[in-house]
């Protein structure tokens, strides 16, 4: 610590941070647009501008920019003093800046006229002609409207620097400079989303939100969590006139910090889908025509369905829900709502994350770490955030180089410069190439079952007592040697691996690697990254017990209750065909109609988790509470509720009771009893307009405000300021800071967590220091036919975010991928399609780097069911083909690197 | 006694002059106008009833910027932005809520665009609440209002149908990004 005098006060600050950081830590308004948090200072925008006095007899000063500015000890600033600077500043900014704010999607939350507001840059001099650049085209997730630009270049330093994306730059020089593609297209980056918060002004605006666009005042909104995958970032739903609008990041300083990927940012919009269910409805049959029902009935009628019936859990379901489920049929008939052996690979992992001597890894932790090693999982595809981290702790290596020399964390472009492509070690282990092939040192092309061998070899090497493997050629050998060595010699070495590959020898190999790696009071970091929002939690549920979708299908039960859950997503379609026609009642909770929804004979219209309330417990066992973001339509129930007539809070306290491990969801949050002065706390903004209007066409007379579940928000624009002592933030504000920018004043210091603590709670304790193994796998692969692995999308592979429109843009139809020498042994030609054994007819891409006798098969797009593959098929050229419509092959990003591309 | 009887005199007197008085008045002219037969003359800007103008060119001025509702301190304005193929901005509905309206201006101060004005129309009692809520088909007139000279999109820098880019007031033709010449 340091003690500093701004502006004749004294401070305390830590010299570590920059100026910058510590007068915004502090609570002082100084304004700047290229020093982001995550991303450091380079000092190019100027607006920081302070002075500092080189002694006390110093009257003059000097001007230094606060975020390239280390704070000495003892030393004099003034922010006051260099005022005219910064409003010289901003008007030169200002310059070429358009006429748009009120057709401008970033008005209202811009950070520009916050700035230009606090540095009092209030009347335009200039009256010459303004500079114009034309737009490009940047696909469907963000729009572009560069004449807008400052320049302050934070786009390419988060675009380029920071997620890796190579596909966008700055262009031309001085006033000219531009920002974007080589030529307009879609953006390649999984995680060009966050151009819209990082850029300070309108250029990156959200595409889909501008469709049916709403003031950020206007948005009624709340802590949520995304239901994209298993990494279950923190996000910041909005809501207007009942459809959701948009989705924003929520800062989560151990989850997701400020980023989310395109997924989670877009792919909500399926709330607002025409696939939606809105009331509930019987059948008579399983083909017949479906009659709307009253709610009242309809849970009448699931009440008395519930007698002997089994039930179907869903892990993108809450654990309220599937909980409530639980209680209805009782416990000896609530089955896991996935296959036997994504439940026994999930089991695995809770026994591996209480019982293993590891340190279960946070996006936090995975960003610290500097030797990474990935197992058979393709990140951007399955759990993109980690690989947006795992991008981050490949600089490591360059931030360690610096801070040998002294350098301060924050100094970016330093840092860069003396790191140039030095890396931290990253190993890829995976079937094919992946969208970190671009950082990793070596990326290993080889089946599951192999990664595994070479894992186990690995940990063998690190620790001889761990078992050893044989079978694997001197090539792998060497490799896993390599690696060993460079886990054992890195600082914090860190293990992802996960069920995507559907091959539990993996779990046992990195679990094998983590456990060897444990000396004396260090751990390795081990991240097992699960399919969906809620997987652990429903894994967390079963309490070890290995009743999956296999066995509810052979229980002999005459009617079954699904939950949130396409069947035909979890086993093959003639088992579940059978199964189906074996019912005499089918009863079906969800929103979005699918397969199973469509046979059944008693369908309930559930809520999203933006009309509900509840916990996910994400892929390291955190559990985390996501509040409703509105009030649905009458007709549509939360499925807790449904399920249950007791009091929502009732229903997650008895499941914290029930359930093992599980009593810290009661702790999440602050409860129903919650208050600040008799003020709850509101989802709306205290400007939101048009509440005595908005439904006036309907009645002129307002009706009463809505209740909530949970009892500590509200669904009004009354309540307890974020700023003042709420318990849950919702959408951050602060007066002079309108967009996502003024989280800083909700955290501990600028940068730092958040003050309220919402980091979700972590379910699974494990204090193990002893070294146990897992024995190597001795089964070896045969079977006829081309060995099948799972190929994944993050835009379709996902079942809810694949209604959404903007998702489908970036999707594509199914598709088998194969190598060069198979194509050519089918005989293909680039306009032929693969006839699938089990399946249908689909279109191909050829991929050089995967092993000959592979088949990787897409997962969730439309077009083939993976579920009904076997571990090996059979291959044909089909007849008579037509690419399908949805076909989309300039979709399929492989990798980075040029060579591997699909053309 | 004579103060009491005083006093009688006072109050029928009183009672004379001002029925003289109130005779006298049958010869004025009257300040009264005989409304509704007769009306009022307004100030060009007294705040009564709200409209929604269109530009010089005959299009719509409001761009759905939302100010208006934000401004409007009973919140009785709400719209919803939409936008053409030719990304001109536009509200999908507008509606006031007139039985809320307390007729301040604020919305027309606050807009960006002189779209919504305020006129000297005060006649807008209604028999039925419901009727007092206005759409836009019911505000929306075919001048300019009071500003008859002001089109925002001349004015602004995004690119419109019939207006790209560099083709407002006071721009400069769109640089070359390919170009490193000044």
């Amino acid at each position: 610590m340091a003690s500093i005098t701004i502006d004749g006060k004294v401070f305390e600050v830590d010299e570590k941070n920059n100026l910058l950081q510590e007068c915004l830590s502090h609570a002082m308004d100084l304004p700047y647009f290229c020093w982001h948090p995550s991303m450091g200072s380079v000092g190019s925008c100027r607006q920081c501008a302070v002075v500092e006095y080189a002694n006390e007899e110093d009257q003059k000063g000097r001007l230094v920019m606060a975020c390239m500015t280390e704070p000495r000890e003892g030393a004099r600033y003034s922010i006051a003093a260099a005022a005219k600077f910064r409003a010289q500043a901003i008007e030169s900014i200002m310059i070429n800046h358009p006429h748009d704010c009120p057709v401008c999607e970033e008005g209202g939350e811009c950070h520009l006229q916050d700035m230009t507001v606090m540095s009092g840059h209030t009347y335009r001099r200039y009256d010459g002609k303004k500079k114009t650049h034309n737009n490009q085209y940047l696909g469907p997730f963000i729009n572009h409207e560069m004449n807008r630009c400052i320049t302050c270049y934070r786009c390419v330093r988060y675009y380029k620097d920071y997620a890796g994306g190579t596909d966008f730059g700055p262009q031309a020089s001085h006033d000219n400079t531009y920002f974007g593609r080589w030529q307009e297209g879609p953006l390649e980056s999984e995680f060009s989303g966050n151009l819209v918060e990082v850029c300070p002004t309108g250029v990156f605006t959200d595409k889909p939100f501008s469709k049916h666009y709403s003031r950020k005042w206007d948005l009624q909104s709340s802590p949520s969590i995304c239901t994209g995958c298993s990494v279950g970032c923190n996000t910041n739903p909005g809501e207007r006139y009942g459809t959701l609008r948009r989705i924003v990041n929520r800062f989560n300083d151990e989850v997701n910090g400020y980023f989310l990927c395109d997924k989670g940012r877009f792919g909500a919009e399926y709330v607002n889908s025409p696939e939606r269910i809105p009331v509930s409805m019987t059948r008579d049959s399983h083909n017949s025509d479906p009659v709307q029902i009253e709610p009242a009935l309809a849970k009448d009628a699931l009440k008395k369905a519930a007698k002997g019936a089994v039930a179907i859990g869903s892990p993108r379901a809450s654990m309220e829900a599937n909980y409530a489920l639980r209680e209805l049929v009782g416990e000896e008939n609530f089955y896991a709502g996935i296959s036997a052996n994504e439940l026994g690979m999930l089991n695995k992992i809770i026994d591996i994350y209480q019982n293993k001597p590891v340190n279960v890894a946070s996006v936090k932790d995975i960003e610290g770490s500097d030797a990474v090693l990935i197992l058979g999982e393709d990140l951007t595809n399955t759990a993109a955030r980690l690989a947006l981290g795992v991008r981050q702790s490949a600089k490591n290596l360059g931030r360690q180089m610096g801070a040998d020399l002294n350098f301060p964390i924050w100094h970016d472009a330093a840092i860069r410069q003396l790191a140039m492509d030095k890396l931290s070690p990253l190993y890829i282990l995976s079937p094919h190439t992946t969208r970190l092939d671009d950082i990793a040192h070596t990326s290993h092309i080889s089946s599951a079952e192999n990664s595994a061998k070479i894992g186990m070899a690995i940990a063998h090497a690190i620790d001889a007592s761990a078992p050893a493997v044989e079978g694997l050629n001197k090539e792998e050998q060497a490799l896993a040697l390599e690696i060993a060595e460079t886990l054992k010699s890195a600082k914090q070495a860190l293990i992802i691996s996960g069920t995507s590959s559907l091959e539990p020898a993996l779990l046992d190999a990195a679990s094998n690697i983590a456990t060897a790696l444990h000396s004396g009071n260090s751990k390795a970091n081990l991240a097992l990254v699960c399919s969906e929002s809620n997987s652990m939690g429903l894994a967390l549920m079963m309490q070890g017990s290995g009743k999956s979708i296999d066995e509810a299908m052979s229980a002999g039960a005459k009617t079954a209750i699904v939950l949130e859950n396409d069947l035909y997503r979890r086993a093959a379609s003639a088992k579940v065909d059978a199964f189906i026609n074996s019912l005499d009642q089918l009863v079906v909770l969800d929103h979005l109609k699918n397969r199973t929804g469509e046979q059944a004979n008693l369908v309930l219209a559930a809520a999203t988790f933006a009309e509900s309330s509840g916990t996910f417990v994400n892929y390291e066992g955190r559990a985390q509470h996501y509040y409703s973001t509105f009030k649905p339509d009458s007709n549509i129930r939360s499925s807790a509720l449904w399920l249950s007539d007791k009091h929502f809070n009732e229903i997650t306290a008895d499941c914290a009771a029930a359930i093992a491990n599980c009593a810290a969801i009661l702790e999440l949050t602050p409860g129903e009893n919650y208050n600040f002065a008799g003020l709850k706390v509101p989802r709306q903004h205290h400007r939101y307009s048009g509440r005595t209007s908005m439904r006036a066409n309907i009645n002129v007379h307002e009706p009463k405000q809505e209740q909530d579940e949970d009892g500590v928000m509200v669904y009004s624009m009354e309540g307890v300021p974020a700023i003042k002592d709420a318990a849950v933030l919702n959408s951050p504000w602060v007066p002079g800071w309108n967009s996502n920018q003024s989280i800083f004043k909700f955290q501990e210091f600028a940068g730092g967590p958040l003050k309220q603590g919402s980091k979700g709670q972590r379910l699974i304790a494990n204090n193990s220091t002893e070294k146990t193994w897992y024995e190597a796998g001795t089964s070896d692969f045969s079977a006829e036919g081309y060995k099948v692995f799972p190929v994944y999308h993050l835009f379709g592979s996902e079942e809810l975010s694949a209604y959404t429109p903007a998702i489908q843009e970036k999707a594509t139809s199914a598709y088998v991928s194969l190598s060069p020498e198979d194509a050519e042994k089918l005989g293909l030609k680039a306009s032929d399609g693969v006839q699938v054994e089990h399946n249908g007819a689909v279109p191909f891409v050829v991929r050089k780097a995967i092993q000959p006798g592979t088949v990787g098969v897409s997962v969730g797009l439309k077009g083939l069911n993976f579920q009904d593959m076997s571990a090996a098929i059979a291959l044909d050229k089909a007849a008579e083909w037509k690419n399908p419509d949805l076909w989309r092959a300039a979709n399929i990003i492989v990798s980075d690197k040029r060579e591997e591309r699909v053309d | 006694m004579f103060k009491a009887i005083g006093k009688q005199i006072h109050i029928i007197w009183s009672q004379i002059v001002t029925l003289w008085l109130v005779f006298l008045h049958l010869f004025k002219k009257a300040d009264t106008v005989e409304y509704p037969d007769v009306k009022p003359y307004m100030f060009p800007r007294w705040r009564g009833r709200i409209i929604l103008t269109r530009d010089p060119d005959g299009e719509e001025r409001c761009v759905a910027c939302n100010l208006c509702a934000v401004a409007c301190p009973v919140d009785c304005i709400s719209l919803q932005k939409t936008e053409d193929e030719n990304g001109r901005w536009y509200p999908e509905f507008f509606r006031i809520n007139f039985s809320r309206c307390i007729m301040c201006g604020f919305c027309e101060e606050a807009c960006p665009t002189h779209a919504i004005q305020l006129t000297p129309d005060f006649e807008m009692a209604e028999y039925v609440r419901q009727d007092m809520v206005w759409e836009k088909e019911h505000m929306l007139i075919q001048g300019t209002g009071k500003y008859h000279d002001y089109n925002f999109y001349k004015v602004a820098g995004k690119a419109i149908g019939g207006k790209g880019k560099g083709e407002a007031q006071n721009e400069l033709p769109p640089t070359d990004r390919r170009s490193l010449l000044p």
